[in-house]
Order: structure tokens, then C-alpha cells, then sequence
């Protein structure tokens, strides 16, 4: 209990990933929330690639955490400029109103 | 040993009541400051585990850059959030059974999980011992010589996002009146006065 492992960190972002993923399922209809489960998806991973990167004693992992964090960075960008458009022309931003590209 | 101990289940204790509060909360913008409270406190963990590098990337990226994008975004988008927090409750069953599995298998998988032994012989660029090379010393070695095109590659992908981003909201917009400078300047002063003979006696 008191000695602290490569499971604690795996407990944590197991819970931090199902966490994001039940932000989604429960926050259907705003997209911002949505973007900020994905985020703390995208953290779950990235502890988990540390987590594992110490333990093996590899330092592979701590880069690939940070073209991760690169990714997270450049979609959180891309994603919220949609947003702001989609905002600009339409007046909403709830998830059932997008669907204009409904064929 | 306790110390370690004692943050380790502070910091993440903190993290995943905030990772909670950022999915439930009521108002969009408490959901962003949460979201900041799960970053450092993750940023913790790293420190934690020997990883400062990553975790000052996390406060440096996440928290100044990310976070408050957010936080822009959603002050300036005019939405009246209630509406969008109607049918929340419609979900929590299908999203709580998803989730509890999902969580179980996680757990069941790392509960089970065993390192195999060859694993530690494919290790690609061993960790040097931190009281010679520092962490941040260590991942700029092999980040900038082994990982060089991957690094280049990361640059372009945040560069195509920030050109991606500016593209997407530049607008411009028709009659909005500006000072065009070189067109003052290059006015001649055929172009602005005409000379009339007027007769006297006449109108124009």
C-alpha cells in the first residue's frame, strides 16, 4: 500500500481515461465539455506511456508523452476554431444541431 | 518512503476529483479551472515518478496554452449553457455501464499485467543514472539526435494547426471602411480635381 508501483500509476490513469469517456457519454450535447474529455483522455495516456517509461527504465516513452502532448495541443487548437466558426454562423453550438453535413 | 506515499495518493487523489468535477460541473468555465487543477496535479505525478521534464511540458503547454484557450473560447462563445445541460441525466445509465466496464477490464488488465522478461533487454535508450545526467539532459540527447525527425514531424503538425486555426477564423468582412495608405499616396492630383472653364454669365 505504501509502496508505490508501476499499478498505482496505471490505477490512476485508468480511472482518469474512464472518467473522459463517461464526460462524453454524459455531456452529449456540448461539444466544449466533449473536447475537454478528450484532453483528459489524452493525460491518461500520456501518464500511462510515463508511468511505463520509468518502470522499464526507457526514456522512449517520455518522448512519445510529449508528441502527445503536441497532438493534444494542435487538435484543442484545430477543435476550438471550429467551434468558434461554426458559432459565428450558425448561433449554436449543441452536438444535435450539427448536421449540415447530414447527405 | 511515507512522504512519497502520501503525495502520491494526494496528488492523485486531487487529480481524479477534479477529472469529476470537470465532467459535472454545472457552469463551462468551473469545468476549465478543474481541468487546470487535474493538469498540475498530473504535472505532480510526474515530478513524482522522475519525469520533470514532461511535467513542466504539461504545466507549460497544457495550463498556459491549452487551458486558456478554453477559457477564451468559452467566455467568448454567448450560450446559455442550461440549455445545453438539458437531457444530462439521460445518459448517466448507458454512460455509467459503459464506463464501469470499461474501467473494470482496465483494471483486470493491470491487475494481471506481467513485464516479460525479454522486454527489459529490448529497452531502446536506457535511463542514465539521475545523479550524473539530469532528466531534461538526458531527453534532449536522444530527442534531438535519434528522434530528430519526429521532432521536425511535431513541429509541422502544430505548424499546419496554427495556420489550420487562423484560416479557419479570418473572415473578412465587406463594408467595413479603412485607411488604404497606398492609395493615398499614390493619388494624383489628376485623379482628385477637375479644372472647368466656367463662362461668365452661365452655369456650369
Amino acid at each position: 500500500m505504501l509502496e508505490i508501483g508501476l499499478s498505482h500509476y496505471l490505477s490512476v490513469a485508468a480511472i482518469l481515461f474512464t472518467l473522459g469517456i463517461f464526460g462524453i457519454f454524459l455531456n452529449r450535447k456540448n461539444v466544449i465539455i466533449i473536447l475537454m474529455s478528450v484532453e483528459l483522455i489524452l493525460l491518461a495516456v500520456n501518464i500511462n506511456l510515463v508511468a511505463f517509461s520509468v518502470h522499464l527504465q526507457d526514456l522512449t516513452g517520455q518522448i512519445f508523452a510529449m508528441l502527445v502532448l503536441t497532438v493534444a495541443a494542435a487538435e484543442a487548437a484545430i477543435g476550438l476554431a471550429i467551434i468558434v466558426v461554426y458559432f459565428r454562423n450558425r448561433g449554436t453550438i449543441a452536438v444535435e444541431d450539427i448536421n449540415l453535413m447530414k447527405g | 518512503m511515507i512522504i512519497q506515499a502520501l503525495s502520491f495518493y494526494l496528488f492523485a487523489f486531487v487529480a481524479i476529483a477534479a477529472a469529476v468535477m470537470v465532467i459535472s460541473a454545472r457552469n463551462p468555465v468551473h469545468s476549465v479551472l478543474f481541468l487546470i487543477l487535474a493538469f498540475f496535479n498530473a504535472a505532480g505525478l510526474f515530478v513524482l515518478i522522475g519525469a520533470e521534464f514532461i511535467a513542466m511540458i504539461l504545466v507549460v503547454v497544457y495550463v498556459g496554452a491549452v487551458a486558456v484557450l478554453f477559457l477564451f473560447v468559452v467566455m467568448m462563445l454567448d450560450i446559455s449553457f442550461s440549455e445545453l445541460r438539458q437531457g444530462f441525466l439521460q445518459y448517466l445509465p448507458i454512460g455509467g455501464l459503459v464506463g464501469i466496464v470499461l474501467l473494470a477490464e482496465l483494471l483486470m488488465i493491470g491487475g494481471s499485467w506481467v513485464i516479460a522478461p525479454v522486454a527489459e533487454g529490448g529497452r531502446g535508450f536506457p535511463v542514465p543514472p539521475v545523479n550524473q545526467v539530469t532528466n531534461t539532459h538526458a531527453i534532449g540527447k536522444i530527442l534531438y539526435t535519434d528522434y530528430i525527425y519526429l521532432f521536425q514531424g511535431a513541429g509541422m503538425v502544430l505548424l499546419v494547426a496554427m495556420i489550420g486555426a487562423i484560416v479557419l477564423t479570418l473572415r473578412s468582412r465587406p463594408g467595413v471602411r479603412k485607411q488604404k495608405i497606398s492609395d493615398q499616396i499614390n493619388r494624383r492630383p489628376e485623379d482628385a480635381i477637375e479644372i472647368k472653364k466656367v463662362q461668365s454669365g452661365s452655369a456650369i
